[in-house]
C-alpha cells in the first residue's frame, strides 16, 4: 500500500512536535489509544483568554498515517477558537491525507484527541466537558 | 556503489538465482513437452528434467528421490500432508498435534480438519519460541496420530529441536510433519537423521522461482500414505493429481543443488553478517532480540524497538526492505500472533522489525541498514510519547490506557 504524499509529508517533517507544560492552566492535553493496539497519541493545547487555540503540539506513537494525522491536527487547531476546533471532522482528516480505509481508526484518533484536549481545557477552567459523540474502537 | 532500495525480507521470498533462471530457460520453449507423455522425445526431455530435479531435491534433504511429491508451494505441501494424513490414518486416531506459532496454512488447514472430526492440540510455545518437549509428550495420546511442528520458524528464525520431537512422535506411534520451508537449503536437514516422516519445502525461499515446491513423502520405516487432495490423473505416485509444472520443478531442483553447494559457506558468511546487524542495533536503549538466540536460522534478526511503532518506523527505513509484527502491517490490527505467542506484551509485538538477510545481501548493505534504521528509531522516538514517559520515568503499565 502506498502512502499519498501529503502523509509522506507530514511524516517526514511533522509539525509542532512537542510537549507543553501540562500543569499550566491554559493548556489542554488529549492522551488517547493504548500501546497494545500499536498507537497512541498525545495532542496538546494553549488556550488564550479569548478562548484561541495560540499553540498547539503533539507526540505520537504509531503508523505513518497517525503521526500524519495528529501533525495535521495540529496545523488545523492553532488560531482556532475551541468551539471551532470542535467541529474538526475525522472525515476532514481522511479526505486531506487521502487515507485509505483501513487507516481510517487512525483519524479517528486524532480527532478523539482534539476533543479530549479540549476538555482537558474547559474541564480545567471550569467548563463542563463535552459529550464524546463518536469513539474510536 | 550501494543500489536502494535494499532487500531484507529474505524470509518472505528470495529473488531467484540467475543460475536457476539459466536452467529454467530451455524448459519453456524448446523443452515444452508434458513430462507424462510417453511416446515422444518431447515427453521424455521433460520427463528427464523433472527426474533430474527429484534427484537434486532428494540428494538436499538426504531422502530418495521416490519420495519426492511435486506441488505447486509450501501451502499445498502443508495442506496435503494434513489433511492426506487425517483422511488416510483418521480410522487409527483422530488426534494431531501442532504449535500455535506455525505458518498460518498448517494453522488453517488443521481448523479445516477440525470442522471434520479432528481433534487437535496447539502446543504454547516457551518464551525463546522453543517446543516444550515434556509439554509435547505429555499431550501424546493414543489417539496421536501426526505430530506437526515446524522446523524453523517465519517470523524468529528459531529452529525447533526437530530430532527429539521425531523420537516422542514415534514412541508414540505418530507420524512426524514438518514444515521445513524456511530450513532447507539454509541449515542442514536430513530425513533420516531427523526422523522426518513428511516434510514441505519451497522453491521461492531458496532462490527458486514460485508457485513450485514439494512434499517429502517418507517410502520405508514406515511406508506413508496420504490421500491425494487433487482428484485426475494420478500424477505424483497417485498423491497429486495435475500436468507437472516442468519449468518450475526444474528451477527447484536446480535451487536445490546449488544450496546444497553452498550452504556451508553461506550460513557463515551470513550469520556473521546477522550478528553485526544485531550487536549494532541492540545498542540502541530498550532493543531486543526476540526467539532463542542460539537455535535459530543464520540468515533472520528479529529485534522489537521498544516505543516506537513497527509501521512506522518501516515508514522511515525507506530505502529498505523489511518486515514487521505490527498489526499495521495487515488488515487485522492484531499484532503478530507469533510474537503474542512468545509472551510479547502487544506493544512489544507492534514494535518489531523482521531482518532476513540473503545470498545476495552484502555487508555494505547491512552497514547501510545499521545505520539507517538507528536513525529511524531515534527519529520516530523523538515523536513517541511513550518514549518520553519513559525517559521521565512514568510507568507505563499505571496509566489507564482508553483500548480501543
Amino acid at each position: 500500500m502506498a502512502y499519498s504524499d501529503k502523509v509522506i509529508d507530514h511524516y517526514s517533517n511533522p509539525r509542532n512536535v512537542g510537549t507543553l507544560d501540562k500543569s499550566k492552566k491554559s493548556v489542554g492535553t488529549g492522551l488517547v489509544g493504548a500501546p497494545e493496539c500499536g498507537d497512541v497519541m498525545r495532542l496538546q493545547i494553549e488556550v488564550d483568554e479569548n478562548n484561541v487555540i495560540t499553540d498547539a503540539k503533539f507526540k505520537t506513537f504509531g503508523c505513518g498515517s497517525a503521526i500524519a494525522s495528529s501533525s495535521l491536527a495540529t496545523e488545523w487547531l492553532k488560531g482556532k477558537s475551541i468551539d471551532d476546533a470542535l467541529t474538526i471532522d475525522n472525515m476532514d482528516i481522511v479526505e486531506e491525507l487521502a487515507l485509505p480505509p483501513v487507516k481510517i481508526h487512525c483519524s479517528v484518533l486524532a480527532e478523539d484527541a482534539i476533543k479530549s484536549a479540549i476538555n482537558d481545557y474547559r474541564v480545567k477552567n471550569g467548563m463542563e466537558a463535552i459529550v464524546l459523540e463518536k469513539t474510536h474502537h | 556503489m550501494l543500489k536502494t532500495p535494499i532487500y531484507l525480507d529474505n524470509n518472505a521470498t528470495t529473488p531467484m538465482d540467475p543460475r536457476v533462471l539459466e536452467a529454467m530457460l530451455p524448459y519453456f520453449t524448446e523443452k515444452f513437452g508434458n513430462a507424462a507423455s510417453r511416446n515422444h522425445p518431447f515427453g521424455w526431455a521433460a520427463e528427464e528434467g523433472v527426474d533430474y530435479a527429484r534427484e537434486q531435491v532428494a540428494k538436499l534433504i538426504g531422502a530418495s528421490e521416490k519420495e519426492i511429491i511435486f506441488t505447486s508451494g509450501a501451502t499445498e505441501s502443508d495442506n496435503l500432508a494434513l489433511k492426506g494424513v487425517y483422511e488416510m490414518y483418521k480410522e487409527k486416531g483422530n488426534h494431531i498435534i501442532t504449535l500455535t506459532t506455525e505458518h498460518k496454512a498448517v494453522l488453517d488447514a488443521c481448523k479445516h480438519l477440525e470442522k471434520l472430526g479432528a481433534n487437535i492440540t496447539y502446543l504454547d510455545v516457551e518464551s525463546d519460541g522453543l517446543v516444550d518437549l515434556n509439554k509435547l509428550e505429555a499431550a501424546m495420546t493414543d489417539q496421536t496420530i501426526l505430530v506437526a511442528i515446524m522446523y524453523a520458524n517465519n517470523e524468529i528464525g528459531v529452529i525447533q529441536p526437530v530430532k527429539e520431537i521425531s523420537a516422542i512422535a514415534h514412541k508414540h506411534g505418530a507420524l512426524y510433519f514438518t514444515d521445513a520451508v524456511q530450513a532447507v537449503g539454509k541449515i542442514p536437514v536430513n530425513v533420516d537423521a531427523d526422523g522426518i516422516d513428511l516434510l514441505a519445502l519451497s522453491a521461492h525461499k531458496m532462490y527458486g522461482p514460485k508457485g513450485v515446491g514439494a512434499l517429502y513423502v517418507r517410502r520405508k520405516n514406515p511406508r506413508v500414505k496420504v490421500t491425494s487432495q487433487m482428484d485426475g490423473g494420478g500424477h505424483e505416485r497417485g498423491m497429486r493429481s495435475g500436468t507437472l509444472n516442468v519449468t518450475g520443478i526444474v528451477g527447484l531442483g536446480k535451487a536445490c543443488e546449488l544450496c546444497y553447494n553452498e550452504m556451508e559457506e553461506e550460513a557463515k558468511r551470513l550469520s556473521a553478517l546477522r550478528d553485526k546487524l544485531e550487536s549494532n542495533l541492540t545498542v540502541l536503549e530498550e532493543s531486543y532480540v526476540n526467539g532463542n538466540r542460539s537455535h535459530r536460522l543464520p540468515h533472520t534478526a528479529n529485534i522489537s524497538f521498544k516505543y516506537v511503532e513497527g509501521e512506522g518506523l518501516m515508514m522511515s527505513m525507506k530505502d529498505m526492505a523489511v518486515s514487521s509484527g505490527s498489526a499495521c502491517t495487515s488488515a487485522s490490527l492484531e499484532p503478530s500472533y507469533v510474537l503474542k505467542s512468545l509472551g510479547l506484551s502487544d506493544d512489544l509485538a507492534h514494535s518489531s522489525i523482521r531482518f532476513g538477510l540473503g545470498r545476495f545481501s552484502t555487508e555494505e548493505e547491512v552497514d547501510f541498514a545499521i545505520e539507517k534504521t538507528k536513525q529511524a528509531v531515534n527519529h520516530l522516538r523523538e515523536l513517541s510519547p511513550l518514549w518520553e514517559m519513559f525517559k521521565e520515568g512514568i510507568d507505563l503499565d499505571s496509566i489507564e490506557w482508553a483500548e480501543h
